[in-house]
């Protein structure tokens, strides 16, 4: 497989200008001829369908919500990066890519980090002219805030609601596009595996989820935007919903998966309560602007009430490791800060599994009315789930899954190794490299969406000439009677274990040997228990009911047979990057005081795994990462 | 927008049964003050009738042509309304516990039937006097003007008919609390407020015609009206 | 604690339905409301019967997926939470607890505890939303906008959409939802230009779903996880009334 990144040469300033000239133009007369599957309505899915209506294509839009508007960026709290430098604090479209390509730990490819932090300006534009009531001054301009390990202010939110606001601005041009005749909206409808036609993407197979009926929607390209699989681990801060499938079948149909190992665990989460716990909530990280990190200094103090331990005794961990960033440090050198602590037997609360996350100094300092107004709901949230008053007692945080850097792979026009499959947003690999960093996530959704794949797809449409295709084609066929098959095989195991009991034990196996620190031995010991794992799920799973029907059980059996495998995929990349990086700790390879330490010479590339077959390990395929603008150095946060 | 769209949305029917409403409660507090003339002796009474009857004929049938035509849109929207609501929810809860509504607002329905059943009887009685309890048709004062007032006294000295009007002004004063507020609620003009203006002139509103109204039976089973 | 559910149960949209009642044992108080139908589920398939079906998704309140009357109340006993944040410790042991979906003409039950809220979808596509062509506006910060207006705009914009202003309507009514996507964007510089259409069109559609009208009960804002206040009701037919007059006008001129 030849992976082509494609992207533009030239200076960094001048690519995206450049290749937007040199793309090739659909006519507004043709584009209504054209039709465009989009898998996902979040930021990046829901984007692209309003904008790619708006310019004339015909767009069908498929989600497995009852509404596009409760795709999971919805839930995203903090706030979303713009390089506006509307503080005069010496931010500029160069420092954000700067900073992005750094905080991915030189792991991303700089043409596409440059090109999001330059479209980042216009995300802010198009939000606030479609009327998301984004936070102002009293001077009525736009309000920011520095989050994230950003030393500049430059995050734009809505409260603590801001992925809600971008989504729901999203949700209401999408369904402006509905009423106007350009969008079909399939809401309750799940891709379960890709057309793909004489090499390239041609439409989805669907279940209706209400009527069980399965059925194919042909297309001249295909957007994926499903979003992450941080649920692989069961417990994360994703939707119980979120899911792999369309991803992972469009990788079984020869779309290749990069990096799959990078994954992102959030340090501010709500510490697990029980083994009933069935996802975990996140707190957003800007609490820790004014909350400060610690830990008893003597594990004999663990079990103490927080407010009888004198200052004296107490371990502000991150101030006293990191002290230019101090409790702003980027989310993967948090969350393995704490994990240290706790794993040294100084964690809090139920198991020992929590740190503090403590007010008190803030409260003193700004009064207990101004940290109402800037974390109200948020501590109002926390109480609704702890039953502890973060006023009164600090928080107790731990780590959670919540983001997955890796994904489909794409090349600069956002397009995977099956010709005609776009990928967008969390689904692909692209921005983040092997660490996220706050208020990111929405910018490269809405990047993705508004401002790349509408126009990029049109590049695709204008330069190929596409076949007709027909439901009746032998590759519709057969894709629909695999999906009934698999349906039917779910179905007719009748075991005796839920589809939930073998997801948690997925889920422990993954946080356990591929979460915040990975081994060779633990990873090779998670590769031999995963299959065994697969393969007692496919002989002893219990999904009741029939495929004709709204079957929640089923829905779910056939995600986590996707997640299974995933699994298996995940482990094998952590397993072969012999270095650390961002997200990805190998205990093996750290510096001296316990910093991720990368080897540039062997994997500054990215890993771009290609199926081979059931029965055959994955091929991995290599796309090396050049460093033209931001030298390769070690991050510091010191 | 087209008058009939108007007419047909919810909230135009929202809208004409505000306006009606407030037609209607400018109307009790004109009546409410005629009334309390009771207090002055039965002359003032029955010569305010007679005025009214008299050279304000004209104005009094104007007055009441423009009521009868708001009670009929208010009677029709409140019937149409109620309609669509039951139809808006074909199957109910088995179980359903009301957590803020107040008596008045879920009053609005039945006290409405029941002020509606009284405004009837009410004409009947004092307009027409079809309905006579007290055998006062056609009797005259000394001056030769209805005596409005020789039936009321005679009138609320029977025990259900005082009964009836209590009870009555009772359904009226919850109606027109709830009524009030939301009507200027349903007309747009509302201040955000935890405790809104409206909501405590609509109070007063209510109470001052609920009590200038229930003065009057009382003070004939007081004794004061004689 | 234990606990006694009486659980609306429907296979499927045209089937009939009934309560069933079901024992939860053995649940933490520390556990959601959904993580103890999660247990109660985990145990019907144990044992061979359809688990209860409901949506649900994010699990921080915020997704607007879920909703069901507990014990007669939209979301449960707790206020400005959804079901997905309430807690069992908001219940005793022994408790005895009724769960049915949302009831509405315009919301059909689909299975069990599901219903279809697509009624709200159509009537944000009616003119719930500012038409700005994804291109190259002004920037961000030429359009000042008050903070008042724009924090009021931000309470009226937080609905999740989960319909429970309905569910808990006395007359099934969906104008909680409605006028909060109209104070939302008619509170704001850029949704000027179309607050007239968008609030006849969304009352109209709002209309055509077959929700009932408001009285102004107050159950609405009692219900919305996120305390959208009813003022926001006024602001609609303030709207609505200023389109009448207007559009009235404009129709007049045109014709003239």
């Amino acid at each position: 497989m030849e992976l082509k990144s494609k992207v533009p040469s030239g200076p960094i300033e001048r690519k995206w200008d450049k290749h937007r000239f040199e793309m090739k133009l659909v006519s507004p007369a043709n584009k209504r001829k054209f039709t465009v599957v989009v898998v996902g309505s979040g930021l990046a899915g829901g984007a692209a369908a309003a904008t790619m209506s708006e310019l004339g294509y015909n767009v069908k839009c498929f989600c497995f919500q009852d509404s596009p508007r409760r795709a999971h960026s919805i839930a995203a709290q903090g706030g979303i990066n713009a390089a506006k430098n509307y503080q005069n604090d010496g931010d500029s479209v160069y420092r954000l890519f700067y900073d992005t390509v750094k905080g991915g730990d030189f792991r991303s490819r700089e043409g596409n980090v440059y090109r999001l932090s330059q479209v980042s300006v216009n995300i802010i534009d198009q939000c606030v002219a479609q009327g998301v009531p984004f936070a102002r001054e009293y001077g009525g301009l736009l309000a920011n805030r520095s989050f994230g390990g950003a030393q500049v202010s430059r995050t734009f939110y809505a409260r603590g609601q801001t992925g809600q606001q971008l989504l729901l601005g999203c949700y209401q041009a999408l369904e402006k596009e509905v009423s106007k005749g350009g969008v079909t909206m399939y809401p309750r409808t799940e891709m379960l595996d890709l057309i793909v036609i004489s090499g390239r993407a041609r439409g989805i197979v669907v279940r209706d989820m209400v009527s069980g009926e399965i059925s194919s929607h042909l297309a001249d390209a295909v957007v994926l935007a499903s979003g992450g699989y941080s649920n692989v681990f069961y417990l994360s801060t994703n939707a119980k919903g979120s899911n792999a499938t369309a991803i992972w079948r469009a990788y079984k149909r020869g779309a290749a998966f990069a990096n799959p190992c990078y994954t992102q665990i959030h340090p501010t989460c709500i510490p697990v309560s029980g083994d009933h716990q069935s996802k975990l909530t996140l707190m957003s990280e800007s609490l820790r602007n004014d909350g400060r990190v610690w830990v008893p200094k003597r594990k004999e103090d663990c079990g103490k009430r927080p407010q009888d331990i004198p200052d004296a005794d107490r371990d502000y961990y991150l101030e006293r490791k990191y002290p230019s960033f101090g409790n702003l440090s980027p989310r993967d050198i948090a969350s393995r800060a704490a994990k240290e602590v706790c794993d040294e037997g100084r964690g809090v609360g139920p198991g020992g599994r929590g740190v503090y996350l403590d007010f008190a100094d803030a409260i003193r300092r700004l009064g207990k009315e101004k940290i109402a107004e800037r974390y109200g709901n948020l501590f109002e949230m926390y109480q609704r789930i702890t039953d502890e008053n973060p006023y009164e007692v600090p928080m107790r945080i731990y780590p959670a899954p919540h983001y997955t850097m890796g994904g489909l792979w794409v090349d600069y026009n956002l397009m995977s190794t099956i010709p005609g499959l776009h990928v967008a947003g969390e689904a692909n690999f692209s921005d983040h490299g092997a660490n996220r960093l706050g208020a990111s996530a929405l910018m490269q959704g809405l990047s993705d969406g508004y401002f790349i794949v509408p126009l990029t797809i049109g590049d695709y449409l204008g330069s190929n000439k596409l076949e007709p295709v027909s439901v009746d084609s032998p590759e519709v066929k057969a894709t629909e009677a695999a999906v009934r098959q698999r349906t039917e095989k779910l179905l007719s195991v009748q075991g005796s274990r839920t589809v939930a009991s073998f997801h948690r034990e997925l889920g422990r196996l993954m946080w356990e040997y591929c979460g915040m620190a990975r081994s060779a031995e633990g990873l090779k010991q998670a590769l031999a228990v995963i299959p065994k794992l697969r393969d007692e799920f496919w002989h002893d799973v219990r999904v009741l009911g029939t495929g004709a029907e709204l079957n929640q059980s089923l829905e779910h059996a056939g995600r986590v047979a996707d997640f299974l495998e995933l699994a298996e995929l995940m482990c094998i990349d952590a397993l072969h990057r012999e270095e650390s990086c961002g997200g990805h700790f190998r205990v093996e390879h750290q510096t001296p005081d316990g910093e991720a330490l990368r080897h540039d010479e062997q994997f500054a590339y990215v890993a771009a795994w290609e199926y081979a077959g059931d029965a055959q390990p994955p091929v991995l395929n290599k796309e090396p990462l050049v460093f033209e603008n931001v030298p390769l150095s070690q991050r510091s946060y010191k | 927008m087209h008058p009939l769209a108007f007419y047909r949305s919810t909230i135009g029917k929202k809208i004409i049964m505000g306006v009606t409403g407030l037609i209607g409660i400018a109307f009790v507090i004109l009546h409410m003050a005629g009334n309390l003339q009771a207090f002055a002796g039965p002359r003032k009474l029955n010569a305010y009738g007679a005025m009214l009857h008299g050279p304000l004929n004209e104005l009094l049938w104007v007055l009441r042509i423009i009521l009868i035509v708001a009670v009929i849109l208010h009677v029709l929207m409140a019937y149409q309304l109620t309609m669509r609501s039951r139809a808006a929810r074909p199957i109910g809860y088995e179980h359903r516990e009301p957590q803020v509504s107040t008596l008045a607002a879920r009053t609005m329905k039945w006290g409405g039937v029941l002020l509606l059943a009284f405004i009837i009887f009410h004409i009947l009685h004092f307009t027409t006097q079809t309905v006579d309890p007290a055998g006062m048709r056609g009797m005259t004062d000394v001056a030769g003007d209805r005596d409005v007032y020789g039936n009321i006294v005679a009138s609320f000295q029977i025990w259900w008919v005082a009964v009836f009007y209590i009870a009555a002004m009772i359904a009226l004063g919850l109606h027109l609390y709830h009524g009030a507020w939301s009507s200027i609620r349903t007309l747009g003009y509302a201040k955000a407020s935890p405790n809104p203006l409206h909501r405590r002139i609509a109070l007063v509103v209510a109470i001052v015609v609920w009590l200038g109204f229930t003065l009057v039976p009382l003070g004939v089973i007081a004794g004061i009206i004689r | 604690m234990n606990l006694t559910l009486h659980v609306w149960r429907q296979p499927g949209p045209d089937a009939r339905g009934g309560m069933e009642r079901y024992e939860a044992r053995d649940i933490s108080p520390d556990m959601s409301f959904l993580e103890m139908l999660d247990v109660v589920n985990e145990s019907l398939v144990e044992s061979g019967k359809p688990p209860i079906a409901f949506d649900h998704d994010c699990r921080e309140g915020i997704c607007g997926s879920c909703g069901m009357m507990i014990n007669g109340v939209a979301h449960g006993p707790m206020r400005g939470t959804a079901t997905c944040q309430l807690h069992m410790r908001s219940f005793g042991d022994g408790d005895t607890i009724y769960i049915e979906p949302w009831r509405s003409r315009a919301f059909p039950v689909i299975k069990d505890l599901v219903v279809n809220r697509s009624a709200f979808d159509r009537i944000i596509a009616s003119g719930g939303f500012i038409t700005a062509p994804t291109g190259s506006p002004q920037d961000a910060n030429n359009i000042p906008v008050a903070k008042r207006d724009a924090d009021e705009a931000m309470d009226a914009a937080a609905c999740i959409g989960c319909g429970a202003c309905v569910a808990a309507c006395p007359n099934g009514s969906a104008s909680l939802f409605t006028a909060a996507k109209i104070s939302h964007l008619g509170l704001l510089p850029q949704g000027q230009p179309e607050r007239e259409r968008r609030a006849t069109r969304m009352v109209a559609q709002m209309d055509a779903e077959g929700f009932g009208h408001c009285t102004l009960y107050g159950e609405c804002q009692e219900a919305c996880p996120k305390q959208i206040s009813i003022d926001t009701i006024a602001r609609m037919n303030r709207d609505f009334l200023v389109a009448t007059r207007h559009e009235h006008e404009e129709k007049v001129l045109g014709g003239g």
